[in-house]
């Protein structure tokens, strides 16, 4: 444990020390406030169109404004996760310090399981950068919270996987280009499986689009807590960090 | 402290490092010698953990590496070939990570710190990032890391490759200085450097242990004739290089004699004596009798660039000697 935590302050301060993580952080602050601005707009201007037409019919902040936001935050983060990861294993394999981990007296599954919690404290920074916009719904209204924290804990699943598996991809080479467009590349598709439900109803059409991490999250930004989805995204991040043991093992075997 | 059996390590195309086995003792300094690909580093490798062996056994201090890394990890420090740094860390920073990733309690760290930086001469660099480092600092700072933990055994590979002459006498010295509280294994392809530093050497080469033995004794058993560096002056009109070429030939127990420089009036050769001959007294005297002026007479050493040629040859053009067989132990 004490050694998970030792890897992990070390990938975080250098996620820090470099410009990736103000970059990533930037990133997210642009885009998810467009979004954010966008869709209090659109909100904004329904509701007096409502009133205007005499019909006061009551607007929901939490579907209207939140509830997309969150969707959006999802596939935002969909982008930005193969930049943390990339240089996870990648860039230790690249400049030889993996030699420094793998021949200090610590686990295999410590080094990962540090370097994971770092990326994932990393995405929460991120993250973080969304709450402000959210704050701001709550200077100027009454949004519902509870669905909001769920939405969150979504995201962190949801990112917790991709993460774990951008971390195995990380770890297949060394240099974080092939590392990040790989990993983009099996984020896009994991994100677009779910298409197929709506050409096929077929068993096997149906087993591709439950591996769709976005298929799992959109009950999270409904504020719906589903154990069935909690345990996919659970268990692909167990996958994610398995099959990077996996192929650090082989590293040794292969070198 | 390190006990090696039966050493191999096949990658998927060649094997590496091919039925080696050796031992080393507490406190020794060994030089790993061979040419570039001679399966150094992998055996490196393979005695810190990295790679698993194919087959055979290693131990460090009792522990062996596929049983019980974490234990081995413990008791090694080591110096990759390229040092494992991260260039955005501080120094002071990078070896405290070190450190704790070493297993050194907390309260003991900055003192450790302190006690490397001061030895490895890195205490001025310490606040400074090492992407900024010059190669010859990078080095110190990944020799401090090797021994952060005060390890029992040290490998380090090529420690000196890189740097220049000054940096790599003081590193020399370092290495030195380490001997005694550590057992020590450096590999290197640069001969000297073993002379230098090493108590004794082990060459490899093609994935196969050529000798293993103390470095005067390496010397001792090649040097089967004696060569001699000699150095004549011809003082005006006295006679030509050839002269001097021909009469030293016809020195008792001379068996050969190279003609190395001549330029204005003095002229040099190399001197070979006949198996078990000592002709330095007969070559003087020839000289100054023949009335020329002798400037210069000394004992040419074999070097191990000469062992080393002639044990890798030997392995290859006759196997009358099978030294690695005959040494080991």
């Amino acid at each position: 444990m004490k050694n998970i935590l030792i890897i992990c302050k070390k990938e975080l301060k250098s996620y820090f020390a470099s410009p990736i993580a103000y970059l990533l952080m930037a990133i997210f602050a642009v885009i998810f406030g467009f979004f954010f601005y966008s869709a209090t707009a659109i909100f904004v201007v329904r509701g007096m169109e409502s009133q205007m037409m005499g019909r006061g019919m009551p607007m929901d902040v939490n579907e209207w404004v939140i509830r997309p936001l969150l969707m959006n935050a999802s596939v935002v983060g969909l982008f930005l996760i193969p930049m943390i990861t990339m240089r996870l294993f990648a860039e230790e394999k690249r400049s030889g310090t993996i030699e420094l981990l793998m021949t200090s007296p610590v686990r295999d599954s410590e080094i990962i399981l540090g370097k994971w919690l770092a990326a994932l404290i990393m995405y929460m920074c991120v993250l973080a950068i969304s709450a402000i916009n959210i704050g701001i719904l709550f200077m100027y209204g009454k949004p519902d919270w509870k669905p909001i924290l769920m939405g969150y804990l979504g995201l962190l699943l949801q990112g917790g996987c991709l993460l774990a598996i951008g971390s195995f991809i990380s770890t297949t080479t060394r240099n974080q280009i092939i590392a990040g467009g790989a990993t983009f590349a099996v984020c896009l598709l994991l994100w677009v499986l779910d298409w197929v439900s709506a050409y096929e109803q077929a068993a096997w059409a149906k087993v591709i689009s439950y591996l769709s991490v976005v298929t799992h999250f959109e009950p999270f930004s409904k504020g719906v807590l589903d154990t069935k989805d909690v345990v996919f995204y659970v268990s692909m991040i167990f996958f994610g960090l398995f099959l990077t043991a996996r192929s650090m093992e082989s590293l040794r075997w292969r070198a | 402290m390190i006990k090696v059996e039966g050493l191999t390590k096949r990658y998927a195309r060649n094997v590496a490092v091919d039925n080696i086995s050796f031992e080393v003792e507490k406190g020794r300094i060994v030089g790993f010698l061979g040419p570039n690909g001679a399966g150094k580093t992998t055996t490196m490798r393979v005695l810190t953990c990295f790679l698993p062996p194919t087959a055979g056994t290693v131990s460090i201090a009792g522990f062996d590496v596929l049983d019980q890394p974490l234990e081995v990890k413990k008791r090694i420090g080591y110096l990759p070939e390229t040092p494992p740094l991260y260039p955005e860390m501080e120094v002071e920073e990078y070896l405290k990570f070190v450190g704790k990733l070493k297993g050194i309690p907390t309260a003991e760290l900055n003192r450790r710190v302190n006690e490397v930086t001061e030895r490895c001469a890195v205490g001025d660099v310490k606040k400074k990032l090492i992407g900024k480092l010059s190669k010859g600092y990078r080095q110190r700072v990944g020799l401090a890391q090797a021994i952060i933990h005060n390890p029992d055994v040290l490998v380090l590979d090529e420690p000196t490759s890189g740097l220049d002459p000054k940096q790599i006498i003081d590193t020399r010295e370092l290495i030195r200085s380490l001997a005694g509280d550590h057992t020590i294994i450096l590999s290197t392809h640069i001969l000297s450097e073993v002379e230098h530093s090493c108590e004794r050497v082990i060459i490899i080469s093609q994935g196969k242990l050529v000798a293993i033995d103390s470095v005067e004794n390496l010397t001792n058993r090649l040097r089967g004739s004696e060569s001699v560096a000699v150095e004549v002056e011809l003082p005006g009109g006295s006679g030509s290089a050839s002269d001097v070429h021909q009469r030293l030939e016809q020195v008792a127990g001379v068996s050969r004699v190279i003609p190395r420089d001549t330029r204005d009036g003095r002229c040099s050769f190399e001197v070979e004596s006949l198996q078990g001959r000592s002709v330095r007294a007969d070559v003087a005297r020839a000289v100054v009798n023949s009335g020329w002026n002798l400037s210069e007479l000394r004992p040419v050493g074999f070097s191990l660039e000469d062992i080393f040629l002639q044990l890798t040859a030997s392995e290859t053009s006759d196997s009358k000697e099978p030294a690695s067989q005959r040494d080991v132990q």
